[in-house]
C-alpha cells in the first residue's frame, strides 16, 4: 500500500480529512467535556462525604 | 415492574454505571472496524472517487440526528404521560448529542457538496430541512435553560420536541417530494439497499458505532446529571458515588 496515494485521497484530501478531523474533535468534545464534568462531581461529592460527620 | 425500578434514579445509577464501560468498548471497537474497512479496504466510488468515504462519517451522523430526535420525542411522549423524571434526564443528556451529530452532517455534506456540486451550501430542500433540524435542537436547549421551574421546562420542552416530529419525515421524504442536488436514499429502501458490499458493510459498522457512542455518552450525561441532583440524598451516601 502506497501511503502517499493514501493522504493525497486522490486530489480530495482537504475534503475527506477534513470530515474525518470535524467528526474527530466533535464526537471527542462529547466524550470528554461530559467525563470531565462527572469526575469533577464524582470528586466533590466524595470529599462531601469524608468531611460530613 | 422492572422497568418502573430502574427509573428511579437510586437503581439507574449504579446500572448505568455497569452497562457503560460494555457500550464504550463495543463503541471502539466497531469504531476501529468501521474506519479500518471505509478507509483501507472500500474502494473508490466509480463516479465520485475517493470522496465517497466521507459518506462513512456524513451518512451515519445524519441517520443519528434524527433517530436521536426520535428518541428524545419519544421519552418527551412518555414524560408526558407518565411524569417519569429520568425521561427529562435522558432528554437534557441527548439533546447536545443530537445537535452535534446534526452540525457533523451538516458541515460533512458541506465538505462532500463542494467537490461534487461545486458548492458548500444550496438552499435546497434536504439541506434546509436538516439545518431546520439543528434549530429545532437548538431551540430545545435554550428553551430548557430559560425556564427555572423544571416541571414546566420539561412540559415545554416536550411540547416543542413532539411539534418537530413533523420535520422528520420532512427530511427524509425530501429528495423525492422535491428537486433536489441531494442523492435520493439508497440504503433505506423498500426494494433493499442498492450499494455493493464492500461500501454497505463499513457504512453498516460505522452506524452501529455511532449508535453505541450516543448510549456511552447519554449514559455518561445521565450519571453526571444523577450526582448534581441527588447530591444530597440518602442512597448516594450508601452507595458512594
Amino acid at each position: 500500500m502506497n501511503w502517499e496515494s493514501f493522504f493525497n485521497m486522490g486530489g480530495y484530501a482537504l475534503y475527506i480529512w477534513g470530515s474525518y478531523l470535524l467528526a474527530f474533535v466533535i464526537l471527542g468534545l462529547n466524550v470528554w467535556l461530559p467525563l470531565q464534568k462527572y469526575r469533577k462531581q464524582r470528586q466533590k461529592i466524595r470529599q462531601q462525604y469524608e468531611t460530613a460527620p | 415492574m422492572i422497568f418502573q425500578k430502574y427509573a428511579a434514579p437510586k437503581y439507574f445509577y449504579p446500572l448505568a454505571g455497569k452497562c457503560l464501560p460494555w457500550f464504550g468498548w463495543l463503541c471502539i471497537l466497531t469504531l476501529v472496524a468501521g474506519l479500518y474497512l471505509g478507509l483501507f479496504v472500500a474502494p473508490p466510488d466509480y463516479q465520485q472517487g475517493e470522496t465517497v468515504r466521507i459518506m462513512f462519517i456524513h451518512v451515519p451522523s445524519a441517520w443519528m440526528s434524527m433517530f436521536v430526535y426520535a428518541v428524545m420525542a419519544g421519552a418527551a411522549a412518555v414524560g408526558l404521560v407518565w411524569k417519569i423524571k429520568l425521561t427529562d434526564t435522558f432528554i437534557a443528556a441527548s439533546a447536545p448529542i443530537g445537535a452535534s451529530f446534526t452540525l457533523l452532517a451538516l458541515l460533512t455534506g458541506s465538505l462532500w457538496g463542494k467537490p461534487m456540486w461545486g458548492a458548500w451550501w444550496v438552499w435546497d430542500a434536504r439541506l434546509t430541512s436538516e439545518l431546520i433540524l439543528l434549530f429545532l435542537y437548538l431551540g430545545f436547549m435554550s428553551l430548557q435553560s430559560a425556564i427555572d421551574d423544571p416541571r414546566r421546562a420539561s412540559r415545554a420542552g416536550a411540547i416543542l420536541l413532539l411539534i418537530g416530529v413533523i420535520n422528520l419525515p420532512v427530511i427524509h421524504y425530501s429528495v423525492e417530494w422535491w428537486n433536489t442536488l441531494h442523492q435520493p436514499s439508497s440504503v433505506a429502501r423498500i426494494d433493499g439497499p442498492r450499494i455493493h458490499s464492500s461500501i454497505l458493510t463499513p457504512l453498516l459498522i460505522m452506524a452501529v458505532a455511532f449508535k453505541l457512542f450516543f448510549i456511552s455518552v447519554v449514559l455518561i450525561r445521565m450519571r453526571s446529571d444523577i450526582l448534581e441532583n441527588e447530591a444530597g440524598s440518602r442512597w448516594l451516601q450508601e452507595q458512594g458515588a
